[in-house]
């Protein structure tokens, strides 16, 4: 029977998968070490992020979670709901806040839910994969596995928003949080606590529709890593990783700057750290290659 | 179905506008969070918190100020709510603890309902590509079918292979004519017939209500 077991909602990750670079490939190697049980919440629907406000009403935004919640209780009853995409786990908390607190609309929304016959009468608390990791083990339990050293890579954190705002983890500040430095030291890694963009906004959907204006702040994320010396940036959030990674050929080919900055999550730095190989720790697939910990991987 | 939001709202558009005297009230009754504005005590906090802040026609705390102003075109046909990147900087600093990110929100999602959101708006086109493409599966995918022979094996391969497409690929994005969301794969749910009766419900409960809450 695994230590810990928990509702799982995928999310971006999952459908990440299908893309071959993977949060969910390196969180699966992470929990086996952990002796992590995650169960996928059956037939999950997708949350509808924060991007989706003009297309979606209230009520339309708050039932498609209140579907995720329902099924959770049903089929998990009494197992955390956890998420490993900050958008995700942002909006269903979200929701679930405003129809725990607001009987009118959770009549409203078992009305809605009545027709794909669910009924929501409450659930377990949504949480983010951060959370579970320092607050169900913390970062002394986190330590014991590790059996490679990381201590030749130094990692600028990169926490992003919504990992961090308006949730964040608790007892930690908004505008420097320390979780993401702490967990690459428990590591072995050498965490550059001076890194100032660490909670700087990427665009996050926006990078999308407006290039320009997210490059500008994916710029200011990359060069502040390399004004720190770091080899690679690491975060928490599958939406930053994509962003920072993706657009940095874009923003070399408009401003003539020589962007080759890796950027992993956490999840492939423990487990690295916890002995898996490239392909465990989904480190074959980037387009920014983080050499160093794929070398470190490669070691037998 | 129809992903786009047709509740009762659009009868005000067309309707004589029965609270154009009182813009506050009208947001206070339509608009997601609208009943916190009038909290907002113009301290500035956030007009200097938006990662995209220089492209803000009007920031957060104007736009409160307009609407207590009754400045109901210039609010509503603005792009400014639209330069909204969700990142919370201004909801976790604002002493009067006002939801903004959501309450900008909500404006751009009135304005649009109303049909006075900025036409060819990248974030409003993107934004409801998106809804319809979180709702709505078994459709053909555009995606797929325009740039397959890049992207069919998903976001990083197909950029490895094709980084020459990228540029090509965000003018389309940014045309409207190419949806990036289905790079990641798209999902689809067994119980696609609950999802569809359960989200047609809950615009006919919003119909039905409107505008007694929001
Ligand atoms: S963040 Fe939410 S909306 Fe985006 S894919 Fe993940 S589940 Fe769907
Ligand atoms: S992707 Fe960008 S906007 Fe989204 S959470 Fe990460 S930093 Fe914030
Ligand atoms: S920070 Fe809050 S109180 Fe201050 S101007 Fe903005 S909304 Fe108003
Ligand atoms: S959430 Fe939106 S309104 Fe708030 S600071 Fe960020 S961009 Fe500005």
């Amino acid at each position: 029977m695994a230590k810990k077991e928990y509702a799982f909602y995928p999310g971006c990750s999952s459908q990440r998968k299908a893309s071959a670079a993977n949060l969910q490939t390196s969180v699966a190697a992470m929990c086996k070490t952990l002796d992590i049980k995650l169960t996928d919440i059956p037939d999950w629907n997708c949350c509808g992020a924060s991007i989706a406000y003009a297309g979606g009403s209230e009520l339309e935004r708050v039932v498609i979670n209140a579907r995720n919640f329902t099924l959770a209780a049903k089929h998990l009853p009494g197992q955390d709901i956890v998420a490993t995409c900050a958008a995700c786990w942002l909006n269903a908390r979200e929701s679930k806040e405003k129809i725990d607190g607001n009987p009118q609309l959770l009549a409203q929304a078992n009305e809605a839910l009545k027709e794909a016959e669910l009924h929501y009468q409450g659930s377990a608390p949504v949480r983010h994969m951060v959370e579970v990791l320092i607050e169900d083990f913390g970062y002394d339990e986190l330590k014991k596995p590790v059996v490679k050293s990381l201590a030749e890579i130094k990692f600028a954190g990169y926490v992003g928003c919504q990992t961090n705002r308006p949730f964040g983890i608790a007892g930690e500040s908004f505008e420097n949080p320390m979780y993401l430095d702490r967990l690459v030291e428990s590591m072995g890694g050498e965490a550059l606590t001076a890194y100032d963009q660490k909670v700087t906004c990427c665009g996050g959907a926006l990078a999308f529709s407006e290039p320009d204006k997210s490059q500008k702040q994916i710029r200011d994320v990359v060069e502040a890593a390399y004004d720190q010396g770091a080899d690679m940036l690491v975060t928490p959030c599958p939406l930053c990783q994509a962003n920072v990674e993706v657009y940095q050929s874009e923003i070399n080919r408009k401003q003539g700057t020589k962007f080759h900055m890796p950027i992993i999550y956490y999840s492939q730095l423990m487990t690295v750290a916890y002995g898996g190989s490239v392909k465990e720790a989904g480190l074959d697939a980037h387009i920014i290659q983080p050499t160093k910990l794929q070398q470190i991987a490669a070691k037998k | 179905m129809d992903a786009l939001r047709t509740t009762g709202h659009q009868a005000i558009a067309a309707a004589p506008l029965p609270y154009r005297n009182d813009f506050l009230k009208e947001v206070e009754a339509h608009v997601e969070d609208g009943e916190w504005v009038k909290m907002c005590m113009q301290c500035g906090v956030c007009a200097g918190s938006c990662p995209f802040g220089p492209h803000w026609e009007h920031p957060p705390q104007e736009i409160f100020m307009m609407i207590r102003a009754g400045k109901r075109d210039d609010v509503l046909t603005s792009d400014a709510m639209w330069m909204c990147t969700s990142c919370y900087n201004c909801v976790v600093r604002c002493p009067r603890k006002l939801p903004i990110t959501q309450i900008m929100h909500g404006i751009a999602s009135y304005a649009q309902e109303l049909g006075l959101a900025p036409k060819n708006q990248p974030t409003r086109d993107f934004s409801i590509q998106f809804w319809k493409n979180c709702t709505k599966t078994g459709r053909v995918n555009e995606m797929k079918l325009t740039v397959g022979l890049y992207f069919k094996d998903g976001l990083v391969s197909g950029i490895k292979q094709g980084m020459s497409m990228l540029p090509v690929a965000l003018g389309l994005i940014k045309a409207g004519r190419l949806n990036p969301f289905e790079l990641f794969g798209g999902h689809s749910p067994k119980d696609q017939k609950g999802i569809a009766a359960m989200l047609k419900k809950a615009r006919a409960i919003e119909a039905r209500c409107a505008p007694a809450t929001h």
